[in-house]
């Protein structure tokens, strides 16, 4: 900016729009004429350049401003100009009467508002908020649980009106479109697994025992939790996410105000989808992980698909299947009210939706594998075949 | 107010060009070979029924949505086929008001007037802050609900805290989609008299739709009535009521318009 500072530079003509400047005319007493276009488009490039010129300029005390030769104002140029006469207006200032109504506002100072400065309590009130979150949830849980409870009872009753189409679309969308998916997982892990314990059992040469291995690690344990952990992520977040939206859109609201409990219409018909495809994708991801683990078996140890099969039934008592299958249930169930509990929670914002849908996919996986180390515990002395 | 500014912006290039405009929905046609202009500083209200068309037309000016056929021209420059760059630049230059308000719901108010500002990257806080507080002042909207939650908020004062963030950059052209529906009567006065002062101090265009008809009669400069699938006429208030088509007499000369355009209200019987 050569010119800036140099003396009389005449004002542009009014027929072509320039770019915002700052002129000095030498005093006494000293003055300063701004021209151009001080308005958005012209001040979105220069601000910071202008703003250091305004504020050289407005140091000097006394002096003169001009600002009738500025051809275009908006509230943005006025507020920069305010800004550099420190919020007052100088004494002596000359400039365009349809520019006056921008400096009009400006010197009602209203109350200032102030962001809400930073708390040094906010740590310990967030650890705070956690724990007795925690409790909350259970609360809240056992409340919906509770409700439910109540409107299957009453559901028994007519249950002609139960919500028969949401849990046959529930049980399509959890069940039939996640097929694909829980095998293609089931089978890697079936072969992974078959893998590394052949590695170990060859070196015991105890090459049988892989039917026990598989067969009772699969079947009894990591079917369904890896089964259950899949479902949470894909369908427990999709529930969250749902009942999170229909919160925002005030769906729910509409729900209530037309006498429908949504525990009816929406948490109900997901928690029987969910607890009558979760054991049967157990039983399939059991089923495509054994085969798996038999075929790499087969590779590695050169134990017979055939002679898998054979060994199966004596190494695996069969109560193991039914544990996986009750399994399934309780933790279809527990993934199911889990996810509908974080979904009816949701506030009606964004950051909640995500906030919530990360949550409950943690809480329903967490409570999947707190659920299943109750059942080893109960369980700890039914199914294992003693040799 | 509706004063003809035929005389000084007759010689102006328009700010909006509508040309042969289709739009089908399957085989449902809303619009049929629609032809508009808007000068600039004018107001212009696109009125019309349920259904007609209007905020399909306002998001294709937008250049929310491809028209089936026709070109929509803003600033002289087309929506379509235009490099992005040139598109985003033309963006800048207008303020959208959306029928919902759609604020951001993860940003407090004042956060949600500033996003505009802080994207330019030039000012810096203490500036921003000031020119906020300006904007609530505009719109009405004491300072103590700066640090809000949009979902805390009334609608009428979600409107109006997304008319601030519409004008925070100071639009030549602003879209108003519904303006008024769901402000009291006061505050739709002064939603009147903001926009005429704007217009006045900044030479404001605005397209609006709007079925209030006192804001229509207050502001319009002329109004475009959409019916039959095109613009059954467009020009001043004055000119329209002269059209003899049910929708224009049931809207403008009914009852509730008679109340509006005589500018008194008459007491309810
Ligand atoms: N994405 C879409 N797909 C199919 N049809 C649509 C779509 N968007 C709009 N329409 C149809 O186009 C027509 C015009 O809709 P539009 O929303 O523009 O009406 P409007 O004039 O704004 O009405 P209102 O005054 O009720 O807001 C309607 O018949 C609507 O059903
Ligand atoms: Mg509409």
């Amino acid at each position: 900016m050569s010119q800036t500072h140099t003396a009389s530079t005449p004002a542009p003509t009014a027929a072509q729009v320039d770019d915002p400047a700052v002129h000095a005319l030498p005093g006494p007493p000293l003055a300063f004429t701004l021209t151009g276009a001080w308005d958005i488009r012209a001040l979105q490039h220069r601000a910071r350049l202008l703003r250091a010129e305004l504020k050289i300029a407005a140091s000097t005390s006394g002096c003169h401003w001009d600002l009738s030769s500025v051809q275009r104002l908006d509230h943005i140029g006025a507020l920069l100009i305010w800004h550099a006469w420190d919020r007052r207006r100088p004494a002596n200032v000359r400039m365009r009467p349809e520019h006056e109504p921008f400096f009009a506002n400006l010197d009602q100072p209203g109350e200032a508002v102030a962001a809400p400065a930073f708390d040094f309590t906010r740590p310990a009130r967030a650890l705070g908020r956690q724990v007795i979150g925690f409790f909350d949830h259970t609360v809240g849980i056992i409340t919906l649980l509770g409700q439910m409870a109540i409107d299957t009872l009453r559901m028994l009753r007519h249950p002609t009106l139960g919500p028969w189409r949401e849990v046959s679309a529930g049980i399509y969308r959890t069940g039939t479109q996640a097929l694909a998916i829980t095998a293609g997982v089931g089978f890697l892990i079936g072969v992974v697994l078959s893998y590394l314990s052949s590695e170990q059992l060859k070196a015991f040469g105890a090459n049988v025992f892989i039917i026990n291995i598989l067969g009772i690690g699969l079947i009894r344990e990591l079917g369904p939790v890896l089964c259950a952990v899949l479902v949470a992520g894909r369908s427990g977040s999709a529930i969250t996410a749902q009942l999170g939206v229909m919160r925002v859109t005030e769906e729910l609201d509409a729900l209530s105000v037309m006498g429908i409990p949504y525990t009816v219409r929406l948490v109900l018909p997901r928690v029987i989808a969910l607890s009558i495809t979760l054991p049967l994708l157990i039983l399939w991801t059991t089923t495509v992980a054994l085969i798996g683990g038999a075929l790499a078996a087969e590779h590695e140890l050169g134990i017979t698909v055939s002679q898998f099969l054979t060994g199966l039934p004596a190494a695996v008592p069969a109560v193991n299947l039914a544990i996986g299958v009750g399994k399934g249930v309780v933790f279809g169930a527990l993934i199911a009210v889990v996810a509908c509990h974080f979904g009816l929670r949701i506030q009606p914002n964004t950051e909640s939706l995500g906030a919530g849908t990360t949550s409950s996919v943690v809480a329903s996986i967490t409570s999947v594998i707190i659920a299943d180390a109750a059942f080893a515990i109960l369980f700890h002395d039914v199914g294992i075949a003693l040799m | 107010m509706t004063t003809s500014t035929t005389s000084e912006t007759a010689a102006r290039p328009p700010i909006i060009e509508v040309d042969g405009l289709w739009t089908q929905f399957g085989d449902h046609v809303v619009h049929r070979d629609l032809n508009l202009r808007v000068q600039p500083g004018e107001v212009m209200s696109l009125v019309g029924g349920s259904g007609s068309g209007k905020t399909t037309l306002l998001r294709q000016m937008l250049g929310l949505e491809k028209p089936t056929r026709g070109g929509i021209k803003v600033f002289g420059i087309p929506l379509q086929n235009t490099p992005r760059e040139m598109v985003r630049r033309i963006r800048r230059r207008w303020g959208v008001l959306f029928q919902e308000g759609a604020l951001y719901s993860a940003l407090t108010v004042f956060d949600n007037i500033a996003l505009p500002l802080r994207e330019l990257r030039v000012f810096d806080e203490d500036y921003i802050h000031d020119m906020v507080m300006l904007k609530l002042d505009m719109v009405d909207i004491e300072r103590r609900h700066a640090w809000k939650n949009p979902s805390d908020l009334s609608g009428g004062m979600v409107k109006r805290i997304a008319l601030a963030r519409a004008l925070v950059l100071e639009p030549e052209l602003i879209f108003l989609d519904e303006p008024t529906a769901g402000l009291d009567p006061d505050r739709s006065e002064s939603f009147v008299n903001l926009i005429r002062s704007l217009r006045e101090k900044l030479g404001l265009t605005v397209v609006m739709v709007s079925h209030d008809l006192d804001t229509i009669v207050a502001l319009s400069h002329r109004i475009a009535v959409l019916a039959e699938q095109r613009v059954l006429v467009y020009g001043p208030l004055a000119e329209v009521i002269k059209v003899d088509h049910p929708f224009v007499q049931n809207f403008f000369l009914g009852e509730r318009g008679q109340r509006a355009m005589s500018g008194v209200a008459a007491p309810p019987t």
